[in-house]
């Protein structure tokens, strides 16, 4: 089972600007001080190895799309933010002339979760078979709309690929194509839902666009059982706490020292920080995930909790 | 949770103990709203003196930030003083440090009240 994760921000696509790449240049230049390379690889090793991963690399801008690879033949993914368009462009290489079938999972409808659908390679192909799953009534309308005139120039029935909307409900597994799937309502504007995956025995919670309040027990209980013993916790942690719980209350999103604590209630063993603030540049992501990491290491009980944050691009081994 | 406290001037400093954690919160948030009326009705600031606390979740760092909340609305003040090392690392990692005002020591906490409440405290 790989986790492969192609799009990590939240609310919208955010991109390096050209100051951020002098910025990154200027810090690995100081921090090489003087240091001679005889050869691009080893100036790769060394930035690779020795820099900081926010001036060697970028979180990276794409919104939410994350892509389990399961080893069975069909697709599946959550939520079609910005990065589907690459993801759209890996299964077309992957596949050639063979058609996919992908099955899509959805947090909800707001635009940053469906952007990247309309450049969706695989759609536009004939013979691609598409399941959009999710617990919302307005699913296939959302979908729709953003096809329809004035927002794109092609509309939803010029796509090629064959696409059905597969309602699910919440609390109630669902089987598809090998994966076990069980969606949880989360506390969001216009509702969001959280999905654990069970494949292989495995087990992997994807909440992203939720707000963990921790302040009502049944509910805490109900997302610590959903979280529980879960080898991969995809979580929002949009905010610092402080923010979640002050000016940007009800906003529908978590921090990280929330993502710890439900973790470390739960008996999971990895936590993923997700959804990044587009605010925040490379260095502030990399703060917030060494706090986490300080958090666990200082509340620690008898597992630890490993604690990644996701970039564009990640890909994780279960 | 017991709250127990001591005036100084202008300025009431309560004392909890032990842990603050999803567990006692709700209990906590009544008794430092119980607290906070009490300023409110003496015109006094409360410093919250964290020396007690072992440790502090989110939830309990909620119960503070509704408290300040309240405090905001009757014009009056909350400020954080003493957190052991590992509560002072907590506010810091969750943020907090930038939402309340956190001294070192309860006295730095009085003077940013006023000098009147620095003196009383160290005259005892």
């Amino acid at each position: 089972m790989r986790v492969r994760f192609w799009g990590t921000r939240g609310s919208i696509p955010v991109a390096l600007t050209a100051a951020d790449i002098r910025d990154k240049l200027a810090r690995a230049l100081v921090a090489a001080s003087g240091r001679r390379f005889e050869s691009y690889g080893e100036a790769y090793a060394f930035a690779q190895e020795a820099l900081p991963f926010s001036v060697s690399h970028s979180f990276g801008g794409h919104t939410s799309c994350v892509e389990f690879e399961t080893g069975h033949a069909e697709y599946f993914v959550c939520d079609m933010g910005s990065g589907a368009r690459a993801f759209g462009e890996h299964i077309l290489a992957r596949q050639g002339e063979r058609p996919a079938t992908v099955n899509v999972f959805m947090s909800h409808v707001h635009w940053d979760h469906i952007m990247g659908f309309p450049f969706f390679g695989p759609a536009y192909v004939p013979g691609t078979r598409i399941r959009i799953h999710g617990c919302h009534d307005i699913l296939e309308h959302a979908f729709r709309l953003q096809q329809s005139p004035p927002c794109f120039p092609v509309s939803f029935e010029q796509l090629g690929a064959t696409i059905e909307f597969v309602r699910l409900a919440a609390g109630k597994p669902f089987h598809v194509s090998g994966l076990s799937v069980t969606p949880q309502l989360q506390r969001h504007s216009g509702d969001s839902y959280g999905y654990r995956f069970e494949i292989g025995g495995r087990s992997i919670v994807y909440t992203t666009d939720s707000e963990h309040k921790l302040e009502d027990r049944v509910q805490t209980a109900a997302i610590v059982a959903f979280f529980r013993d879960a080898d991969l916790v995809i979580f929002d942690a949009m905010y610092s706490l402080a923010e979640a719980i002050s000016v940007k209350e009800d906003w529908g999103h978590s921090s990280n020292v929330v993502g710890v604590e439900l973790c470390q209630m739960a008996g999971a063993k990895h936590l993923v920080l997700f959804h990044h603030e587009p605010a925040n540049s490379d260095a502030a992501i990399e703060g917030a995930l060494r706090d986490a990491r300080r958090l666990e290491e200082l509340t620690r009980g008898a597992q630890p909790l490993r604690v990644s944050a996701a970039h564009d691009g990640l890909e994780i081994d279960l | 949770m017991p709250l127990s406290h001591r005036s100084y001037g202008a300025a009431r400093v309560v004392s909890p103990r032990g842990r603050l954690d999803h567990d006692n919160c709700e209990g906590f948030q009544r008794d430092l709203a119980a607290q906070l009326d009490a300023c409110t009705q003496e015109g006094a600031a409360l410093v919250l003196d964290m020396s007690g606390i072992e440790y502090v979740s989110s939830a309990g760092l909620r119960c503070l930030m509704i408290a300040a909340k309240q405090a905001a609305t009757r014009a009056s003040r909350i400020v954080v003083a003493s957190p052991q090392p590992v509560v002072a690392e907590i506010l810091q990692i969750s943020r907090f440090n930038l939402v309340l005002p956190v001294f070192g020591t309860t006295r730095e906490a009085l003077a940013s009240i006023s000098p009147q409440a620095a003196q009383a405290f160290d005259k005892g």
